[in-house]
């Protein structure tokens, strides 16, 4: 059995490739937080809806550094239709595997190119956004004591979207958890031509 | 490879081993009674003699200590072994900042009894109005004598008074303060101990439990009687002979010494640009902990990026454990989830140089700087 990370982990964690901030940038991604301990911040460089550059931003482990170069690594080159087809599996693959218990690591990582794709078909129009697309977006969003996306939980109460404006009501009352939920949903809605209305009931 | 992760487990000493190496090659029977084959009578003996020269160092009668398999069986023996026979069915009271071998056994007595957690301050200091306030109707306190992840030590002689006072037992986990702090059983109103071996450069497997003469609790385990009835099957004769060399072996000059080396590179740690100290300053604080927080990194990628540059420590982070959780200690302090994450454990031992920690501290300021290139909150 072996114990550990693989090879392919360690390599990108010493020598991290695509790290650092993207200056032109098309989209940008953020998903998790420092309260879940996982974070990445994606960068894309999108030209004729071909992904010319793609970098990252880390706050995490060892695998969450390694997803990152795997998931930037895997989506530059490729068309964002390609690039909407890369699945989690296909991030562990390329790093030759990795613990069970960092499988959210590779979810993460994908979960920021979703986000990032998502974000760039709005901007340009080809998706309208809707109530679909806002729980999309939302589904990068952890809650920082179950390590689930914020929809699996039973924190969020309901979603709607009415014109441009999100309407999300949480039950309970805003604490410290709630707050760094709130400032992850403001980044992955963030540069998008739309605004946020977050209600608590019941706290 | 540079070893400061002392607090999870620590090299054995040579001299411990040598004395151990006896009874497992020439000497290696078990203990038997009073009288036996010379096997038997040498292992007795020796086991006799270890048990004395453990609770010499508690100013304890050998009497007053029973040998288990470590830590985690003397907590429990200690908190299931008397809580299954009291017959007042009332609170129990602990601290929100104890070791897992403490508060498991405690939720499973919840069905039974009340089980209070009393939270602890920012350096990690027991609230003692709120155990004042709890204890009127308790039955068991068990508060540890100092924790393994921020160094703290607690005030037990308050702690065991006011258990006096009220006339309940009181229990405290010593693991990580035997040898490192004084303890005097009789200056102190404590009625069980936990002591460990492994944290001293003695051999794994073994730990005790001093319990004060009249104090009654039932085995938890069952099998021929053994350690007057309260602990079955054989005790390990090499490791306990073991235990008893390493406890002689730890000197006050070798606490004194560390204490030095704590605080250098407590100091050197702080220097790195927003970095903060987690547990308190001075003597209570434990001579071989030092745990810092460093800003806008994870721990786990701290230890992993440390160990490639051949230094070991331990984190916090919620990455790191098992079960993807964050350290409970580092929460109880208020201090929220990122310093959590990034608290970074250097556990020092007796046999740690000042070399060895002035390398570690280049080691990790270098780490530090690396992952923050990465990390998008840093300042750049």
């Amino acid at each position: 059995m072996k114990i550990g990370y693989s090879e392919k982990v360690m390599e990108f964690f010493r020598n991290p490739k695509n790290a650092g901030k993207l200056e032109d940038a098309t989209v940008v991604a953020t998903v998790g937080s420092i309260a879940c301990g996982d974070m990445i911040k994606l960068y894309l460089k999108i030209e004729n809806d071909v992904i010319e550059k793609a970098t990252f931003e880390s706050y995490g482990c060892a695998a969450n550094i390694a997803t990152s170069v795997a998931v930037t690594e895997l989506a530059k080159g490729k068309t964002i239709e390609e690039a909407d087809k890369i699945t989690y599996k296909d991030v562990e693959d390329f790093l030759e595997g990795l613990p069970k218990i960092k499988a959210h690591c590779a979810v993460l990582s994908v979960e920021a190119l979703k986000v990032a794709l998502t974000k760039y078909k709005i901007k340009t129009g080809k998706m309208l956004f809707d109530l679909k697309i806002a729980k999309k977006l939302l589904h990068g969003v952890i809650d920082p004591v179950s390590g689930n996306s914020i929809l699996k939980t039973d924190k969020l109460k309901s979603v709607e979207v009415e014109d441009k404006t999100v309407k999300i009501v949480f039950s309970g009352k805003k604490d410290d958890v709630m707050s760094d939920i709130e400032n992850q949903i403001r980044e992955v809605f963030s540069d998008l031509d739309v605004k946020l209305d977050i209600k608590y009931e019941g706290g | 490879m540079i070893y400061l992760d002392n607090a999870n487990t620590t090299k054995i000493d040579d001299e411990v081993l040598k004395e151990m190496e006896i009874y497992l090659r020439e000497k290696y029977g078990i203990p038997g009674g009073e009288f036996g084959h010379v096997f038997e009578e040498e292992a007795l003996e020796a086991l006799e003699k270890a048990r004395e020269r453990i609770a010499k160092k508690i100013n304890a009668s050998p009497e007053e200590i029973v040998f288990t398999s470590g830590d985690v069986e003397s907590n429990n023996l200690a908190i299931l072994g008397y809580l299954r026979r009291a017959e007042k069915k009332g609170k129990i009271i602990t601290s929100k900042i104890e070791q897992k071998s403490i508060l498991e056994p405690f939720r499973f007595l919840s069905k039974e009894f009340k089980s209070v957690y009393v939270g602890v301050d920012r350096e990690g200091f027991l609230n003692f109005d709120e155990l004042s306030d709890e204890i009127k109707d308790a039955v068991f306190v068990s508060v540890q004598h100092a924790n393994k992840e921020i160094g703290t030590i607690q005030d037990i002689k308050a702690i065991g008074d006011l258990c006096e006072d009220k006339g309940v037992v009181f229990h405290s986990d010593a693991s990580h303060s035997f040898c490192k702090v004084d303890i005097d059983v009789n200056k102190i109103n404590v009625d069980m101990l936990t002591l460990s071996s492994n944290l001293i450069h003695g051999p794994k497997g073994i730990g005790a439990l001093y319990i004060r003469e009249g104090v009654k609790i039932d085995p938890i385990l069952y099998g021929e009687p053994r350690e007057r009835g309260l602990r079955p099957g054989f005790i390990d004769v090499p490791s306990a002979v073991g235990f008893a060399k390493a406890v002689e072996l730890y000197t006050r000059e070798d606490v004194e010494r560390q204490k030095k080396l704590r605080d250098y590179l407590i100091d050197k740690l702080l220097e790195i640009e927003d970095s903060e100290l987690n547990g308190a300053r001075g003597d209570k604080r434990l001579c071989n902990n030092v745990n810092v927080s460093f800003k806008y990194v994870e721990g786990e990628a701290i230890v992993m990026q440390a160990s490639m540059f051949g230094l070991i420590v331990g984190t916090g982070s919620a990455c790191y454990s098992q079960e993807l959780e964050p350290s409970h200690v580092i929460l109880s302090l208020g201090k929220g989830y990122e310093i959590s994450h990034s608290s970074t454990r250097i556990t020092l031992s007796k046999f740690t140089t000042r070399e060895e920690v002035e390398k570690a501290s280049e080691i990790l300021r270098s780490v530090i700087e690396n992952l923050r290139r990465l990390s998008p909150f840093a300042k750049k």
